[in-house]
């Protein structure tokens, strides 16, 4: 078991960097709100309200969006080719280093 | 106190599963309740996210799908006849002398009750609505983000726009109901249960819904109520189509706020009221309750069985406030059965007590 480095950047800018564990069947969006980021996360995982939408900064390939997660990007608002759910983004050791950015609320 | 307010012992704000049991027991206690939600229909998320997704861990259901949950929940509160405001956000909040409050909505409905109970979740949820200059103005004229009463809409021309369920289930449902529906949505791909995704292409093949996509709407025009609306089709030639209609219906989700409540002097933190868990879930403000979502406090949990709990426990306080000189002591359904406010009465089955001889 390995923990992975993340940084955050929050919507006031501030870094924040976390260990995020690859063993705990974690997403970004659960990881975010271990560490107490402000991501509201209604739906609570299900792909169904992009309040955990974030833009990946790093150019690491998270690989395609899922199908859920594709749907859901088509109806949020704010969203960028960078876009993800960060519910939809499972924590792995290919995310050594990753840095993300919280997108803007509703 | 004014006529045409509406009276009761317990107002619950939000009729999500939280709120819809509490009415249970308050009832048990015989102490009446109305619920306000902003959405058109009780069950709160689960109504409105995921109606057709399972649930886990709900003791005593193995699985159980959200919108079932709902629709159990509310047989089960029927004998308490609940009354419901729904479509409407709960805006201002008033104490009176006697510790009583009314709360006003936001389309202007007064509520006065002894007790206040917020279950309100993640907030109200407010519709998303499309980046269209002006649209407010049509809003209630023939503009709606959400449908309450589908019979405005019979023989109608009727446009909705959006991906998902509701845009599916609503554009299914019209079909019979409307003179015209159009379904435009942005992209070619829908998101919704199968059946219904399925239905759809059904009546887009019997040409009663009329689907266009990809393509998006850009415009609302119409002297003082919705007459046509100006699409753009996203193919390459970016065709220009105007649609004559007398309903405009964009379904693009919805975003739940904390809202007005966040103003009523609450002890706000994490976007959660702050309760009392030691003992009845009771806010910074004698008389209000908050449970559910909504609450927040130590170890706190989101889950539908906890907010459960914490209704049981709020609606024995509330009786304690209500009737500070009366004894009361907890009784078991078993044992006392249940008497609705309708008269109704549901008690165990009595058990015989008859000599067993031989013959």
């Amino acid at each position: 078991m390995t923990d992975v480095n993340v940084t955050i950047i929050d919507r006031e800018g501030v870094e924040h960097k976390v260990l995020a564990p690859t063993d705990m069947n974690m997403n970004l969006m659960e990881v975010c709100k271990a560490y107490d980021l402000p991501v509201q996360a209604v739906c609570g995982g299900m792909a169904m309200c992009a309040t955990c939408q974030c833009y990946i900064i790093s150019d690491h390939d998270l690989g395609e969006r899922n199908e859920d997660e594709q749907a859901m990007l088509w109806e949020a608002q704010n969203v960028k080719d960078t876009s993800r759910l960060g519910c939809q983004v499972p924590i792995t050791e290919k995310l050594e280093g990753l840095i993300v950015e919280l997108a803007p609320e509703e | 106190m004014e006529q045409d307010m509406i009276t009761t012992d317990i107002l619950i704000i939000g009729a999500g599963p939280t709120g819809l049991f509490a009415v249970f027991e308050a009832g048990l206690l015989k102490l009446k309740c109305h619920l306000i939600d902003a959405l058109a229909q009780p069950g709160g998320q689960c109504s409105e996210l995921y109606p057709k997704k399972p649930i886990y861990d709900i003791p005593g259901f193995p699985e159980v799908l959200a919108g079932d949950l709902v629709t159990n929940l509310m047989k089960q509160i029927e004998p308490f006849q609940p009354g419901f405001t729904l479509g409407e956000r709960a805006q201002t909040i008033e104490k009176l002398e006697d510790g009583s409050f009314i709360v006003a909505t936001s389309k202007g409905t007064k509520h006065h009750a002894k007790i206040v109970a917020i279950a309100g979740g993640l907030g109200s949820f407010e519709p998303r609505k499309p980046a269209i200059k002006g649209i407010e103005k049509y809003e209630d004229k023939g503009l709606a983000y959400m449908i309450k009463d589908p019979e405005v809409y019979r023989d109608k021309k009727v446009v909705i726009a959006g991906g998902g369920d509701s845009a599916l289930d609503w554009s299914i449902f019209l079909a019979n109901v409307a003179s015209e529906v159009t379904l435009v949505h942005r992209r070619e791909e829908f998101r919704g249960a199968l059946d219904s995704v399925e239905k759809v292409q059904d009546l887009v093949n019997a040409k009663k819904i009329r689907l266009i996509t990809p393509a998006e709407i850009l415009d609302v025009s119409g002297e003082d109520k919705v007459a046509s609306v100006l699409l753009q089709h996203n193919d390459k030639a970016k065709r220009m189509e105007v649609i004559e209609c007398d309903a405009f219906i964009p379904l693009f989700g919805l975003a739940p706020k904390l809202g007005p409540i966040g103003d009523w002097g609450l002890e706000i933190e994490k976007n959660a009221i702050k309760v009392d868990n030691t003992l009845d879930y009771q806010t910074n403000i004698p008389g209000i309750y908050a449970i559910g979502d909504v609450n927040t406090y130590p170890g706190k949990l989101k889950l539908i069985l906890c907010g459960f709990h914490e209704a049981t426990l709020m609606c024995q306080s509330a009786y304690q406030r209500i009737f500070p000189d009366k004894r009361y002591v907890m009784k078991y359904t078993t044992v006392g059965g249940i008497d609705g406010f309708d008269g109704s009465r549901k008690e165990a089955e009595k058990a015989v007590v008859k000599k067993i001889g031989v013959n």
